[in-house]
């Protein structure tokens, strides 16, 4: 009897990665379990599991409402911080998130342009969201070719910047063409970011490229390490650079126009998320990815649960997220703890 | 028994059409396991004629040749198990440890999806023994100085196992004992079967350890051949565009500028 804790000891250093694996999933799918319950349905913060089962309201809200948007908060944060681990690998810049090249700005002017001249109808606006994304993308990307100085990477950034704050300004005028009393709320409270109004047919919409997307980052994660190194380094190594830096990009980019389009624009889980992951896993993205999409889907799903229990309104998703992520990088770029030891 | 393992033959390259080439006509053979240092001042074509050579670019007119064999008809990956790199310098934004890097090495030999197994781990150890850097494995990459980084650089490319290593500049910016560090490691790499080319502006550096020479000068080559065809005054002295004089101490040929500064 004694043995039993050295061979669980024993068991878990031998299955160190399958064990780390399980986690990965396992941890994600608890904390969606647990915030099935949290709310403000019958009382604040948590549903007992017995109303669930006699209540035929709280079901309802349980699995109509509740799952969709936590299925969806899961979605959007694993691809938000896979993406901008992705971009923050090619780009070889840690400072770089998803939004980045246009593709935020320009979902932000797509939903605003929509709700003013098209449709306030949830789909025409996501689909709206969606197509300026893609635009927001091809653009920083042709006006980057276009560039005639610096590497590829700096073009891009570049251009990613104009482009970005061509659809920021665009996004102005609309703001204040919009009437103040009905649409400028609703372009407001779009931007802000949120998942109140996210359906099963929302999360079937977002599905299949969200799972392609995630799928192709994580069976390519160590090679991002290699398009990590400078062009020639990563060439002589027998990657085609071009042609997949731009799969990857391409997957990044699809994703977060999708979770974008149904989710608004939910800002720093792009950022902080993959940060956090490596100083847990370290820099090989064959290991911080998966953490990344782990952790990424923990946290939305958390500040969502936030976002419903907090108030008996509702807090915009991208403001929570906002408060607990700069929050978080500013302790991490403040700390003492020294990640190089030389 | 030396024979040509890769042919340069008549290579031209021009960054723009309009202007001037970085690499005129250039033709010259490099024999299998074997040290060639390509010499010449900042601005010859050095870093160019490598690239070329590597593939990463394609010369607008004339070929290259590894065992006769165009490199255009080889695969990317096929190129990448014959030749490996170790750039002049290398910015590594995230901290990779020093093994995970090196372990970069073996990518040539797994597929798009692969991760690298227990056998690749082994060889990345092994080839930081054989640089003798096992005691930096877990050591971050951006907390190494510029001689360590050297070396796992190396470290990197010989995990590669290719037959013919490009070096750009691999001395210019290390001190004299790190640089002698690096060209016995060379030497070494050659005595095991790997051939070496290597780019320098440092004369010293190439006649401490090359079998052959390329001299060059604005995109030409000037000279090819064996260090005692091509390592005299008169031919460095019309690579770098100087006086030079060449002097020999204890066997060693060590190189003199005779330009007066005033």
């Amino acid at each position: 009897m004694q043995s039993t804790p050295f061979l669980i000891f024993f068991f878990i250093v031998k299955n160190q990665k399958t064990i780390t694996n399980l986690v990965l999933i396992i941890l994600p799918l608890l904390v969606l379990g647990i915030s099935l319950f949290a709310g403000r349905y019958p009382k604040p913060l948590f549903m007992p599991f017995s109303v669930l089962t006699s209540d035929e309201l709280a079901q309802k809200l349980v699995f109509n409402l509740r799952l969709p948007r936590l299925i969806t908060a899961a979605l959007l944060g694993a691809s938000l911080a896979a993406a901008g681990g992705v971009m923050q690998m090619l780009f070889r810049n840690p400072l770089v998130e998803p939004g980045f090249l246009g593709v935020t700005q320009g979902a932000g002017f797509g939903a605003a342009f929509s709700i003013l001249w098209i449709s306030t109808s949830p789909l025409i606006i996501e689909l709206n969201a969606a197509a300026f994304a893609v635009l927001g993308l091809v653009l920083s990307y042709f006006i980057a070719r276009k560039i005639r100085f610096g590497g590829w990477v700096l073009r891009l950034v570049l251009s990613g910047i104009a482009v970005s704050a061509l659809f920021s300004a665009g996004l102005g005028i609309l703001k204040y063409m919009a009437d103040p009393t009905s649409e400028l709320p609703e372009i407001v409270f779009w931007l802000l970011g949120g998942l109140y109004s996210v359906t099963w047919k929302d999360l079937l919409y977002i599905l299949p490229v969200v799972v392609v997307g995630l799928t192709t980052i994580f069976l390519m994660r160590w090679r991002l390490n290699l398009l990590s190194l400078s062009d020639e380094t990563a060439f002589s190594l027998g990657v085609s650079v071009g042609r997949e830096r731009t799969l990857l990009i391409a997957a990044s980019v699809a994703i977060t126009a999708v979770v974008v389009s149904v989710a608004g624009i939910v800002g720093w889980i792009g950022l902080i998320i993959p940060h956090i992951s490596r100083r847990l896993t370290g820099a090989n993205a064959a290991e911080f990815i998966p953490v990344s999409m782990s952790a990424g889907a923990i946290f939305a799903m958390l500040s969502d649960d936030l976002a419903r229990v907090l108030t008996t309104g509702e807090i915009p998703l991208g403001i929570i997220t906002s408060l607990i992520g700069a929050g978080i990088f500013l302790v991490m770029m403040t700390s003492r703890k020294v990640s190089i030891t030389k | 028994m030396s024979s040509g393992i890769l042919t340069v033959n008549s290579i031209s390259y021009t960054y723009h059409p309009e202007r001037p080439e970085a690499v005129k006509q250039v033709s010259f053979e490099i024999l299998s396991e074997t040290v060639t240092a390509i010499i010449g001042p900042n601005g010859a074509g050095k870093t160019t004629l490598l690239h070329l050579m590597l593939g990463l670019m394609k010369p607008v007119t004339g070929s290259i040749f590894i065992e006769d064999v165009p490199i255009s008809e080889y695969s990317r990956r096929e190129l990448s198990q014959w030749i490996g790199l170790v750039p002049q310098s290398e910015y590594i934004p995230f901290e990779y440890t020093v093994l995970e890097y090196v372990l970069l090495g073996r990518a040539p030999y797994l597929g798009p999806l692969d991760l690298p197994g227990r056998e690749d781990v082994q060889i990345a150890l092994e080839s930081l023994a054989e640089i003798g850097i096992e005691h930096l494995e877990k050591r971050p990459v951006p907390a190494l100085s510029g001689g360590e980084l050297q070396l796992a650089m190396l470290a990197r490319a010989l995990c590669q196992k290719p037959r013919i290593m490009l070096l750009d500049e691999p001395t210019s910016h290390l001190d004299l004992s790190n640089r002698n560090t690096t060209l016995r490691i060379l030497n070494r790499l050659r005595k095991n079967g790997t051939t070496i080319i290597f780019s320098t502006h440092d004369p010293e550096a190439a006649a401490l350890i090359a079998d052959h020479l390329v001299l060059m000068r604005n995109g030409q080559v000037l000279d090819a051949g064996t260090l005692d065809e091509t390592f005299t005054k008169e031919k460095l002295s019309l690579t770098y565009g100087t006086p030079v004089e060449v002097v020999n101490i204890d066997g060693m040929r060590v190189v003199r500028s005779m330009e007066r500064l005033s």
